[in-house]
């Protein structure tokens, strides 16, 4: 597709409407385009492989006058990508590679018909589904911030212009600043970021604040593991964050804007400078914003991969060019933040919200959710789940809901055993509490957080000691250092967790792990420290007995600590070597065709190579 | 001055250039050099410390502080496994200590032919394909121990 340039910049929210006008005139509604998904997810599927025989295809047939073809950011289904909609009808194709694409343009773009094996099949009923909406995994699901990503190429701005982009800014500008901030407040709108702070009260403190120079902060670091929430955001729809700091940056009194991405995104930050400078180009970044006076710039900085850089003062340091270490927050960064100056820090979710609240009003966003979490919420779905993925969910559906409706249960059939949230932050949460509404204030009374939106499901073979140590190895890694009670109580939970995982726990180490935790809630600098024992808590509150089998009896029920597990072979095993030439110790002897092989328990340093290895089930783990 | 340290002195220049020497881009002027080198000499160090007017321990502050950086140089092929959360549960360790038993190395290291640097990543975000390790940028998924080793002959 042709991109088209205005000549001159917009001067006038009346221009804005009349380019979109002439934009949604050029195109055709009906004409058939073939949508493929290309971010992350599906790319390292191979999606641009599908993009590029689409193109070819395509031209062979002549296809390529009548059909659009659009590249596009993340539909959220990645267990099935990559993902292939042909539009106006949604098609909606799963796991295509370049060898379907020529079954796909003879059958679907010149025949009109359906390829029945590429569609998604409910695992339940056997059916094939044809639209995207029909499928298990969208139908609970509402999405309000994410649903563009599949409208529209994230490189060309006249398609976020036709979807109504870039509308809220035009009707901001004509509001005054405060009524702006009194609109964000009233529709409940929270910080996705993961402490969940009233976005309205945020703005207006920094509003409020004395000072000519004023700044405003896009927060895209999204350190935590298994959430990539906010990065599919900024590959799939980065206009829609951009057009959230503009309303902000005008209501605060900001001119001066900072995005910063983790270097470890490398789409995220070329979609986002493509998206500044088509902006830039369009007159809705710069100066003298659509003819209304307001001036404001976005430049982006690459974290250095540091997860304490999420936290505000730290992000703030790592822009000034420092070492990411955070500061006492006797004072706020709304008073005096990046350089000194009012600051006011959003995450990438945030931002995307204030388009739809400008647009619809505060009571039509307010109406969804609970009473003290409005609006949806983006999950990362992953670990133990059939359906991994992203979903956008309305606040107030049960973890269940997700888990099972959208997130089609426990993967391979096994005993769901919790759900972490909230990341390193975060704790897990059992069965017994899974009809818990999502709301940032029920997740914390469940002893978790909402967090940026990390959903971790875990299964009957994970050890929740295990997962403790995991969380809390990492943060000693991303600690700073800077304080004493995070650095020296993560040090020391490690060590307590690493001799319970290994053998050597004794009594008492549960009460020292809650004793730890309680000292290093009240008395960390940053949340980074004061939020870390939540994994460890949350895990002792849930799954005290699972401790108690490490430390009492010597055992690991899920079968995952190293220094308390064995491998046994089965008597049902053929012998037929694989996992003789698997094990790295030389401890399993081949005996015979048709004879169990032998395993030397002294030998074996349970690294798991000969379960790998086999393939009819006859090592088990105990 | 040999022509190799020449050439480097003129590609920092270039970089320190192109963020007009203000030290609020340390951090991404730090990211280009890697870029370029793979990892962060030290006369490089030395010469952003002279460029941008700030103490080198400040250079070297930053650039030890951030994970994404390496002050050694870096093997031939770069591996990379993933220890997300979503990758750990499903089995990311045993993968990283079956990379760490065939490359000789532990993780962080570079193996003594100069030919693999092995590395962790605390996620990269293609969950659905957990575990995964990343060899020069080129992803392989639903990793275990028995895929280890026809991946790095790949390689050799």
């Amino acid at each position: 597709m042709i991109s088209v340039r205005v000549a001159n910049k917009l001067d006038s929210a009346a221009a804005l409407e009349d380019l979109r006008k002439s934009i949604l005139a050029r195109r055709d509604p009906n004409k058939t385009c073939v949508t493929v998904c290309n971010s992350t997810g599906c790319h390292t599927l191979g999606g641009e492989k599908v993009a590029e025989a689409f193109r070819q295809e395509m031209a062979r047939h002549n296809l390529d006058v009548k059909v659009d073809m659009r590249v596009t950011g993340c539909h959220g289904f990645c267990e099935r990508g990559p993902i292939v909609v042909i539009k106006p009808q949604n098609i909606f194709y799963t796991r295509v590679t370049a060898k379907d694409v020529p079954d796909i343009v003879s059958e679907t773009l010149r025949n009109g018909k359906p390829v029945e094996r590429l569609l998604y099949q409910d695992p339940s009923t056997g059916e094939r589904i044809v639209h995207e909406g029909d499928v298990p995994f969208y139908k609970k699901q509402k999405r309000l911030i994410f649903g563009n990503n599949g409208n529209i190429n994230p490189n060309i701005i006249e398609d976020y212009v036709t979807v109504g982009g870039y509308s809220a800014l035009g009707k901001a500008l004509a509001m005054s600043p405060d009524d702006i901030i009194s609109e964000v407040k009233k529709s409940g709108l929270r910080g996705r970021g993961g402490a969940g702070f009233p976005t309205g009260l945020k703005w207006e403190s920094t509003r409020r604040a004395h000072g000519d120079i004023k700044y405003v902060i896009c927060n895209c670091d999204e350190g935590d593991p298994g959430a990539f929430m906010d990065r599919s955001l900024m590959e799939g729809n980065p206009q829609s964050v951009l057009e959230g700091m503009i309303i902000g940056a005008y209501a605060i009194g900001a001119h001066e804007g900072y995005i910063y991405i983790r270097n470890e995104y490398p789409l995220a930050v070329r979609n986002a400078s493509i998206a500044i400078q088509q902006a830039e180009e369009f007159g809705l970044l710069g100066k003298d914003i659509l003819g209304s006076g307001f001036d404001f710039t976005v430049e982006i900085s690459r974290g250095g991969g540091a997860f304490v850089c999420g936290e505000s003062t730290a992000l703030m340091a790592s822009l000034e060019g420092e070492v990411g270490e955070p500061k006492a927050k006797y004072v706020h960064t709304s008073e005096r933040g990046l350089w000194d100056r009012p600051t006011n820090l959003n995450n990438v979710e945030t931002w995307a919200n204030v388009p739809l609240i400008i647009n619809n009003g505060a009571d039509w966003y307010s109406r969804m959710g609970t009473a003290g979490s409005k609006g949806t919420k983006l999950f990362a779905l992953v670990g133990k789940i059939n359906n991994t993925g992203l979903v956008e969910v309305p606040m107030g559906i049960t973890l269940r809901e997700i888990i099972y409706d959208i997130g089609g249960g426990i993967l391979g059939g096994k005993k769901f055993k919790a759900v972490q949230t909230g990341g390193p932050s975060g704790g897990c949460i059992p069965e017994s509490q899974l009809d818990l509404p999502v709301d940032f204030d029920e997740l914390v009374k469940a002893g978790s957080m909402m967090g940026s939106g990390a959903m971790i499901i875990m299964d009957e073979d994970n050890c929740m000691v295990d997962i403790a140590k995991y969380f809390i190895s990492f943060l000693e890694e991303e600690s700073c250092g800077k304080c004493v009670p995070c650095r020296e109580g993560i040090k020391r939970m490690r060590e307590v967790l690493t001799d319970i995982t290994e053998g050597r726990g004794t009594e008492g180490d549960i009460e020292l792990l809650e004793h730890l935790s309680l000292v290093m809630r009240d008395a960390s600098l940053c949340a980074l420290g004061s939020t870390a024992p939540n994994p460890v808590a949350s895990t002792i509150r849930y799954f005290r007995d699972e401790y108690e089998a490490h430390i009492k009896d010597k055992r690991c029920p899920a079968g995952v600590c190293k220094g308390l597990i064995h491998y046994y072979i089965l008597d049902k095993c053929p012998g037929c070597g694989l996992c003789v030439k698997a094990c790295p110790q030389q401890a399993i002897t081949f005996v015979a065709k048709k004879q169990p092989v032998i395993l030397d328990q002294s030998k074996c340093i349970q690294c798991g190579a000969c379960f790998d290895a086999c393939r009819l089930s006859s090592i088990k783990v105990e | 001055m040999d022509i190799k340290v020449k050439e480097t002195k003129g590609q920092i220049a270039a970089i320190l250039e192109s963020y007009h020497h203000d030290k609020k881009w340390l951090i991404s002027i730090l990211q280009d050099i890697q870029g370029q080198h793979h990892y962060l000499p030290r006369e490089a160090l030395v010469e952003v410390s002279e460029g941008l007017k700030i103490p080198l321990s400040q250079v070297y502050s930053v650039a030890t502080f951030f994970k994404a950086f390496s002050l050694k140089p870096r093997g031939e092929h770069t591996v990379t496994c993933c220890m997300g959360t979503a990758c750990h549960v499903r089995g990311a360790v045993k993968v990283l200590e079956k990379l760490e038993r065939d490359l000789g190395v532990n993780r962080g290291d570079t193996t003594a032919n100069g030919k693999y640097t092995l590395e962790t990543v605390n996620c990269v975000g293609a969950c659905a394909l957990g575990p995964i390790v990343i060899v020069d940028g080129e992803h392989s998924g639903q990793m275990t121990t028995d895929k280890v080793k026809p991946l790095l002959e790949k390689y050799s």
